[in-house]
C-alpha cells in the first residue's frame, strides 16, 4: 500500500475513513471495533500525557529522569505555547518511558514522546471533540503503516530515522489533518518530517533508551510541529512521500550496524559514555 | 490489526524487546499454570543477561509470571509484589547454547509440580516459545494454545484430536518418557475450545493445560 494509493481513494472518501477501511480489507477487522481500539490507546496516551506531565522521574539507570521537570518550570524565551506544551509532554512521556510508565509504543518505545506531545497540544489548546482527534490519530497511524509496510519502525534496522523520524512523519501529518481535511497536505507533512531526519542514527548510550532518545524526543516534536506547519502553508514536498519513505528504507540499510541501536556507535562510542556506561553497570550488577 | 501495533500497543516502558517480550514469554508460563508459582528461577541468556537491569527486564519477568498485563503500572514494583505474594524467586545468568540473544528459559514449580519454559523476545514485542517442559516448539501465543501430558499408547492423540472441537493450525508431540509411558502434545488452536472439562476427561490424558492469547 502506498500513500498515493491511499490519497487516491480519498477523493471519495474522508481519509481517515479509507485507512480504517483498507484495515478492515486486509485483516477483517470490524471497522467500528477497531475505531473503538483505537480510541482506547488514544485516551491512555491522553491520560498519561495529563498525569506526567512535568514530573520528576527516576528512571532505571539514572541516566535522566529530570528534564521535563526542568522544562516544565521554565519560561519559554522562544517558543509558542503549542510547542511548549508538545515539548513538555514529549520529554514526559520518554522521561516516564525509562522509569517503567504506562506508554503507548506509538510507533515504538523509543520514540513514544512524539506523538503524545502533538496531541496532548491539541488537545489542551484547541477543545477538539475526541471524535476529531481520533481521526487525525488514525491519518498518523495510516502514515505508519505505509512506514511499516515499506520500510521499516525499527531502529536495530533503520536506525533512529525508522523510529523517531516515522513518529515525526506520523504527528506532522495527523496534525495536520486535523486542520485541513487533506491527504496531500498530510502527505507533504510526513515526507517534510521524514526527510529532515534522514540518516539519524540509533545511538542509546549503553543501549538503554535514555540518552539520546528522551531529550531527542523532546526536540523532534518541534520539527512534526514545523513540518505540520510548512505543509499547512501549501509548501510541497518536492519528492512525494512514498519515495521519502523508500529513500529512507536504503539509507536506513546501508547504515553499517553499530549505528543501529547496538549502542556501539554515534554518541554512544563517546569518551564520556563509556565512562557513564561503566559507572551504571558498577552500580547495576 | 497492524495499525492497532503500529499506534500501540499499550505497555509499560521503557523496551518492547526487553521488556514487554520478556513479560509475554513469562505470563505465557504464568497461563500455563493458571495462578501465581511457589517458586522461580529465570535463566537469562545473550543481550538478557547483559542489559536486563536497566531495561526492567528482571521486574518485566517477575510482573509476567505473577499474571500481571503487559500496561499494568505495579510492573515496576514487582518485586515488593512478588515478596508480599511469598514467590521465591532468582535470576541467574547462563549460556542457553544456539538461541536467539534475548532467551530466557524459566522453572517454576507449583504444589510440588515443576515445569519449564524457554522463550525468545524477538523483536517489536513479538515473542517466540521454543520450549516447553523439554518439547522443542515454536509457538508465537498468536494461537490459543492447549498443552497436554498424554499416555504414550497407541490411539491416545487421535483420541485428543477427536475431541478438540476447533480447527487445529499447529500440532507437536514428544514422547518424555519412555518408561513411564508419557508424552507431552501442544496443540495450537484458531480459537479457543469450549470443552477443555471434557478433553481432561479424556483416559490418556494426565495432565492438561489452555493458555488462551490475550494480546
Amino acid at each position: 500500500m502506498t500513500w498515493k494509493e491511499i490519497s487516491e481513494m480519498s477523493k471519495n472518501m474522508e481519509l481517515h475513513e479509507v485507512i480504517l477501511t483498507l484495515e478492515m480489507l486486509e485483516n477483517g477487522e470490524d471497522p467500528v471495533n477497531l475505531r473503538n481500539m483505537l480510541g482506547d490507546i488514544l485516551k491512555v496516551i491522553l491520560e498519561e500525557s495529563e498525569k506526567q506531565y512535568g514530573k520528576k522521574q527516576k528512571t532505571l539507570t539514572g541516566l535522566t529522569g529530570e528534564n521535563a521537570f526542568k522544562f516544565s518550570n521554565y519560561s519559554p524565551k522562544l517558543m509558542g505555547e503549542f510547542n511548549y506544551i508538545a515539548t513538555t509532554t514529549a520529554l514526559s512521556i520518554a522521561e516516564s518511558n525509562a522509569s517503567m510508565g504506562r506508554i503507548a509504543a506509538c510507533p515504538t518505545a523509543g520514540s513514544s514522546g512524539i506523538i503524545p506531545g502533538v496531541y496532548y497540544s491539541l488537545y489542551k489548546l484547541f477543545n477538539p471533540s475526541f471524535e476529531e482527534l481520533l481521526n487525525s490519530f488514525i491519518v498518523s497511524g495510516g502514515v505508519g503503516n505505509v512506514i511499516a509496510k515499506k520500510a521499516t519502525l525499527s531502529g536495530a534496522a533503520g536506525g533512529c530515522q525508522a523510529e523517531i523520524g516515522a513518529a515525526a512523519a506520523m504527528a506532522a501529518a495527523g496534525l495536520s489533518y486535523f486542520f485541513i481535511k487533506s491527504a496531500d497536505v498530510a502527505g507533504n507533512a510526513a515526507a517534510l518530517a521524514l526527510k529532515s531526519l534522514m540518516g539519524l542514527v540509533c545511538d542509546p548510550v549503553g543501549g538503554f533508551v535514555e540518552v539520546p532518545c528522551v531529550k531527542r524526543n523532546g526536540n523532534i516534536v518541534n520539527l512534526a510541529i514545523s513540518s505540520a506547519e510548512l505543509a499547512m502553508s501549501g509548501i510541497k514536498s518536492v519528492i512525494p512521500l512514498d519515495e521519502v519513505i523508500d529513500a529512507m528504507y536504503k539509507v536506513g540499510k546501508s547504515l553499517p550496524e553499530s549505528l543501529r541501536e547496538t549502542g556501539e556507535g554515534g554518541i554512544a562510542a563517546t569518551p564520556t559514555a563509556r565512562k557513564l556506561i561503566d559507572n551504571i553497570k558498577n552500580k547495576l550488577f | 490489526m497492524s495499525l492497532l501495533k503500529i499506534l500501540g500497543p499499550v505497555m509499560v516502558g521503557p523496551s518492547s524487546s526487553h521488556t514487554l517480550g520478556a513479560l509475554k514469554i513469562s505470563r505465557f508460563a504464568y497461563k500455563l499454570v493458571g495462578k501465581t508459582p511457589d517458586k522461580v528461577t529465570f535463566l537469562l541468556h545473550g543481550s538478557f543477561s547483559k542489559t536486563y537491569k536497566g531495561h526492567g527486564t528482571d521486574r518485566a519477568l517477575l510482573a509476567g509470571i505473577m499474571g500481571f498485563k503487559q500496561d499494568d503500572p505495579r510492573i515496576k514494583d514487582a518485586f515488593e509484589v512478588a515478596k508480599e505474594r511469598g514467590l521465591e524467586y532468582s535470576f541467574e545468568i547462563q549460556d542457553l547454547g544456539e538461541v536467539h540473544p534475548n532467551t530466557v528459559r524459566i522453572k517454576f514449580e507449583v504444589e510440588g509440580i515443576v515445569h519449564e519454559i524457554e522463550g525468545s523476545s524477538i523483536g517489536g514485542g513479538d515473542i517466540k516459545i521454543t520450549n516447553i517442559d523439554s518439547v522443542p516448539c515454536d509457538l508465537s501465543w498468536d494461537y490459543d494454545t492447549l498443552v497436554i501430558v498424554n499416555k504414550d499408547i497407541p490411539k491416545a492423540l487421535e483420541k485428543i484430536l477427536d475431541a478438540i472441537n476447533v480447527n487445529v493450525a499447529n500440532l507437536y508431540l514428544r514422547r518424555i518418557n519412555a518408561l513411564l509411558e508419557r508424552a507431552l502434545t501442544i496443540v495450537e488452536l484458531d480459537e479457543p475450545v469450549d470443552n477443555l472439562e471434557e478433553i481432561k476427561k479424556i483416559p490418556y490424558v494426565y495432565e492438561c493445560y489452555f493458555i488462551g492469547r490475550d494480546y
